[in-house]
């Protein structure tokens, strides 16, 4: 079994394997592996308090994301708008099963999942408790990031705008900005969620 | 000393170091419960695997249709690069760019890539490690965003239902380049780039 003290502020690098002590007051900046450079440890904000701050602005903008119009449209006379799900149910209308899902899982379910996990982890720490299942809850929350892809959809967005430009006017609606927003606040949540640091915490 | 050498597991959930098991069988962190394993398992045979099914197809992701338009005028079918070109001609060149980058260039360079770094490895290659982790971090950074063609079908096909004057089917190259986007950064997440330093001597 085995860990004891001397090996408290070991870490071994990701990248390349070696083991290093880390500074005794990591909390602030950026520690770097002194064989190979990748970034061992970074921390701008608080532990706790940014990572939840994010979380319920992004819950919010999510919901808003998901409930108003993405673009409003407008063709000889003819007026609607489309929300960020329409897409999707259109490729379940049309047989592309697969296809459908996949953006699902990239455009809504990640993105949830990662919003949902942050809330879930950081609510109760703020207040000193450790919610149930904490080890695969923040597991999921750093893994679900590679998968949420709503940044790339907005520049799809915008593509799909242009290619429709000479034929159409089109609008942005209220989606459209908070979803740009949205993939901010996440991007940068994905940079605040430090384990190793919450472990220690929490112990 | 790397961990491995000094007999020690580092856990990539939580950071803490613990000591070898001499047992058989999966370790698990004593802290937070997550797998313990000096290297990915046999990170080498699963990125190829990924890699390969990846290159079979891309071959269908860029030569079939990623979707249909039918019109009152006219009827066709774009592919990835046919798309780009429809960029270009409709004077929206920054955007024909970031779209030729993220579809036609990014896929090559990062199938280019892994295919490089997995012979570097099995070659025992020591030169140069830290430039090859950063290709490895470039293909895991902006291979993701090769998505973005099947995000534009997926809007394109919501709106042009809407304005029912054309009508747009997804194609199925839009389903094989998903797949090719997706097999690819599974790829890179297998490959272990502790195997690149591990080729390196400790004279560094």
């Amino acid at each position: 079994m085995g860990t004891d003290h001397s090996t408290h502020h070991l870490v071994a690098c990701h990248e390349c394997d070696t083991v290093q002590r880390l500074p005794d007051d990591p909390a602030r900046g950026r520690v770097r592996c002194a064989r190979c450079g990748h970034v061992l440890h970074r921390c701008s904000g608080d532990l706790v308090a940014t990572p939840l701050a994010l979380g319920l602005a992004a819950a919010v903008l999510f919901v808003v994301s998901n409930t108003w119009p993405l673009m409003d449209f407008t063709l000889q006379g003819y007026r609607d708008s489309t929300y960020l799900l329409a897409g999707i149910s259109q490729l379940y209308a049309q047989g592309m099963t697969i296809l459908a899902t996949v953006v699902l899982l990239t455009t809504f379910v990640a993105p949830l999942v990662h919003i949902l996990l942050l809330v879930y982890v950081y609510l109760p720490l703020a207040f000193g408790r450790r919610p149930p299942g904490f080890p695969i809850a923040i597991r999921v929350t750093q893994g679900v990031v590679s998968w949420s892809m709503l940044e790339i959809f907005l520049l799809g967005v915008i593509v799909a705008a242009v290619k429709l430009a000479e034929q159409a006017t089109i609008v942005p609606g209220p989606a459209a900005w908070s979803l740009g927003l949205l993939v901010v606040l996440l991007a940068m949540a994905s940079t605040q969620v430090h384990p190793h640091l919450l472990w220690q915490r929490v112990k | 000393m790397t961990a491995r050498e000094l007999g020690l597991l580092a856990c990539h959930t939580c950071g803490l170091l613990s000591r070898r098991g001499a047992g058989p069988g999966q370790q698990v962190c004593p802290r937070c419960g997550a797998g313990l394993h000096a290297r990915i398992p046999r990170s080498l045979s699963r990125t190829w695997a990924f890699l390969v099914a990846a290159i079979f197809l891309y071959l269908p992701a860029n030569l079939l249709p990623i979707m249909h338009v039918t019109s009152l005028v006219e009827s066709r079918s774009d592919t990835i690069l046919s798309g780009v070109v429809f960029l270009l001609l409709h004077d929206s060149w920054p955007l024909a760019l970031i779209v030729f980058f993220a579809s036609v260039v990014v896929p090559l360079v990062k199938i280019a890539i892994l295919l490089y770094l997995l012979l570097s490895v099995r070659a025992g290659s020591a030169r140069r490690p830290r430039d090859r982790v950063r290709l490895y971090h470039f293909t895991e950074f902006v291979g993701r965003w090769s998505m973005v063609d099947v995000f534009v079908v997926t809007v394109l096909v919501a709106l042009v239902q809407l304005g029912r004057v054309a009508d747009i089917q997804a194609g199925d190259g839009a389903l094989y380049f998903a797949a090719v986007v997706i097999l690819t950064m599974l790829a890179a997440k297998t490959f272990d780039p502790r195997l690149i330093w591990d080729n390196v001597g400790r004279d560094d």
